[in-house]
């Protein structure tokens, strides 16, 4: 059955919530609204005000009491309403979330899963289009997860909420509405590992959350020009499944990283490190990185600018091919 | 929208309640009643000395070296004995790093909340096991662990009650403010008690806040704030079981302001001669809470020199085992900075440990070959 995006979400948040009473869904507008994209819609209704709520406009306060309630024993599973209004709960997520079973020497354990939509291309005023999954990334303690497709939405949130560690979970917003067959519940590959999309030769495509799809679009334009591009679907960014990622570039001897996210210290940077020390002497071009420029998110009219398209990454496949 | 009760009900007295005066003379005041029995007062006492007296260890320990840095609690047992007194067993509390007197009377051992001074870990006790929450150093952070786990045990119809500690410069911070947002919205069971010891580090409260009181910002929560005299162990628990009691009975949060006084530097890196002066000192050293509650139990004949001796003798023992357990103590294990971080680490950490173990000289995997392997060309 073709589902999307937003709805395999909705269906893990309601069969988690019904296999495990310990799951409690809060944030902003996700109770009696159902979240201001639906991805909570009728979990109130049917689970009840108590393991569904809306709580007040307080996103630091939302990971705080959320870190509260799983030191008691619940699996919160909270929502940031917008990638850009993340920021007060930074402190909260990087202080404690992510160090507290550390600090504890392995006693205490937060299942906290903090639900962000993330990235650009719908159109939004200023804070709604951001990519600051690299803040994440880089934070010792956390497990930071992107799907692309709505299979993985489903399956990726499912193993997030069972994660005895805490996870930040970063929603393709513009893919919200991407529609794919699936048949829930499904269970795809496992947080830390990495899909091939589409198997190709000629170079290799990395991507996450929405660029996934992007990429899916540059790879089948590309056939035109008789390149063959190969498409991994990275899907976790702590942990990295790094051997499907070297795998690839012995493979292709090409690679690109592709991600919404401004390039200058993102997540592509990773990408890259981890190629070259690993897959060296399989390259024929330095790894190239493809994403947003390194300005703040433009406004909306603008952001088609930002953003890289299809275009912007056969430009960096050329490019990348120049040098073999 | 009308106002239902009278608002002005949720504001504090106008001055902090106060039972013992400073020559320890009790006066009960109406609406905060005692219901401490005699055993309960010397139980208190001792709290207070051994409080103390491990305060004074672990200065010690630091001047010695083997301690990096410590945030003194002297001056301020009477609030922290008296507010941790009145929880029962299953209340949690919810510290921030200047709470070595709550933690004893929850049943922590002081030497396992050294690490954190010593530099050895962070904390060496389980939370779990004492219902006390690991030491918060970002200020004001813990409120909201508080008021969550309040939340929780509501959801789940637990009697529980939380305590957030924090100080008077962490009401500055945005976390309390939302702490106590959430848990007046929810009912929850959670006590917000603020030791007001008038300086954050050597900012002093004026430069805090242009509240008339701390307990006057509850009234903006819709919950009561009791402003109570932190150097009197008595005021403190009746307020404190004033507070408690109210929240175990479905009533909500309050905040509790006790006014005390830091009567050592923010921590032994500090110099609080730059910021305050001797007479300052001078007028809350009259106001000691240990000395004013012995005038009272020896006007009440409540302690002799033989419970002293044992008071005393226990303090020495405490002191010794927190000496024993630092003295030279290893530093930890380098291997361990791997262990505790996630539950499913990630496979680099296994490349980690293996270069940590040769950096060690323990011998490890070798090093991944650079760049994988070089084809033959």
């Amino acid at each position: 059955m073709a589902i999307t995006l937003a709805q395999a979400l909705n269906t893990a948040l309601h069969d988690a919530m019904a296999d495990d009473d310990r799951v409690v869904v809060f944030g902003e507008d996700v109770g009696t609204l159902g979240g201001v994209f639906r991805i909570t819609d009728k979990l109130q209704q049917r689970f009840g005000e108590g393991r569904c709520f809306d709580t007040p406009l307080a996103e630091s306060g939302i990971v705080g009491t959320a870190i509260g309630m799983a030191l008691y024993g619940y699996k919160p599973v909270v929502e940031m309403q917008f990638d850009g209004f993340t920021y007060p709960a930074y402190e909260q997520i990087v202080s404690h979330l992510a160090k507290m079973r550390n600090r504890s020497r392995g006693t205490v354990q937060l299942p906290v899963v903090v639900r962000i939509p993330f990235g650009g291309g719908i159109g939004a005023v200023e804070h709604h289009s951001e990519s600051p999954e690299n803040y994440f990334a880089h934070t010792a303690g956390l497990k930071v997860v992107a799907p692309g497709t709505p299979a993985d939405a489903y399956s990726l949130l499912r193993e997030s909420i069972a994660s005895p560690d805490p996870v930040i979970f970063f929603e393709p917003k513009r893919r919200y509405w991407l529609k794919e067959e699936a048949d829930l519940p499904v269970r795809t590959e496992p947080i830390g590992r990495a899909v091939v999309r589409r198997q190709g030769t000629t170079a290799t495509l990395y991507a996450y959350g929405p660029m996934v799809r992007t990429c899916l679009e540059a790879a089948q334009a590309a056939e035109a020009e008789g390149w063959d591009l190969e498409v991994v679907d990275l899907r976790s960014l702590n942990p990295l499944d790094t051997d499907t990622i070297v795998a690839s570039a012995q493979k292709t001897g090409h690679a690109l990283v592709v991600h919404e996210a401004q390039v200058f210290a993102g997540f592509g940077a990773e990408v890259a490190a981890t190629v070259t020390e690993r897959a060296f002497y399989s390259l024929e071009a330095p790894v190239l990185r493809v994403g947003g420029f390194d300005i703040p998110y433009p406004p909306a009219k603008l952001e088609e600018f930002f953003l890289p398209d299809v275009d912007r990454i056969l430009d960096a496949v050329e490019r990348s091919l120049a040098f073999s | 929208m009308g106002i239902d009760a009278d608002p002005s009900d949720l504001l504090p007295s106008a001055e902090p309640v106060r039972l013992l005066d400073e020559t320890g003379t009790l006066r009960e005041v109406d609406g905060f009643p005692l219901d401490l029995k005699e055993d309960d007062h010397r139980a208190l006492y001792r709290w207070m000395v051994l409080s103390r007296r491990v305060d004074r260890q672990a200065i010690n320990l630091q001047r010695q070296g083997q301690l990096g840095v410590y945030a003194s609690l002297l001056g301020q047992e009477a609030a922290q004995v008296g507010s941790a007194y009145v929880l029962a067993e299953q209340d949690w509390a919810f510290p921030s790093y200047r709470e070595m007197g709550v933690a004893l009377v929850r049943g922590v051992d002081p030497a396992s909340t050294l690490h954190l001074f010593r530099g050895t870990w962070f904390a060496d006790y389980d939370p779990h096991r004492h219902n006390f929450g690991l030491p918060s150093i970002p200020i004001g952070t813990q409120a909201l662990h508080a008021a969550g786990y309040a939340m929780a045990a509501k959801l789940d119809g637990r009697d529980l009650v939380t305590v957030a500690y924090f100080g008077d410069g962490a009401t500055s911070e945005g976390d309390p403010h939302e702490a106590m947002n959430f848990a007046a919205v929810y009912d929850a069971a959670c006590v917000f008690f603020v030791q007001n010891n008038q300086y954050a580090i050597s900012v002093p409260l004026s430069k805090q806040t242009k509240a008339p009181t701390i307990a006057h910002k509850a009234i903006g929560y819709g919950m009561p704030g009791y402003r109570v005299d932190g150097n009197d162990v008595l005021a403190t628990c009746a307020v404190m079981r004033k507070a408690v009691d109210r929240a175990r009975n479905g009533g909500g949060p309050s905040l509790v302001e006790a006014v005390t006084y830091r009567m050592e530097s923010h921590t032994t890196a500090d110099d609080a001669a730059r910021y305050r002066t001797d007479e300052e000192l001078a007028q809350w050293r009259r106001r000691d809470p240990i000395a004013r509650f012995e005038a009272f139990l020896n006007a009440e004949g409540l302690l002799d020199d033989r419970l002293r001796e044992e008071i005393d003798a226990e303090a020495e023992r405490l002191a010794t085992r927190m000496r024993e357990a630092v003295y030279d103590a290893p530093h930890g294990d380098p291997m361990e900075l791997f262990d505790h971080v996630y539950v499913d680490p990630p496979a680099r950490f296994a490349e980690q440990r293996d270069l940590l173990r040769r950096e060690l000289g323990e011998g490890g995997a070798p090093a991944t070959p650079a760049g994988g392997e070089r084809e033959a060309s």
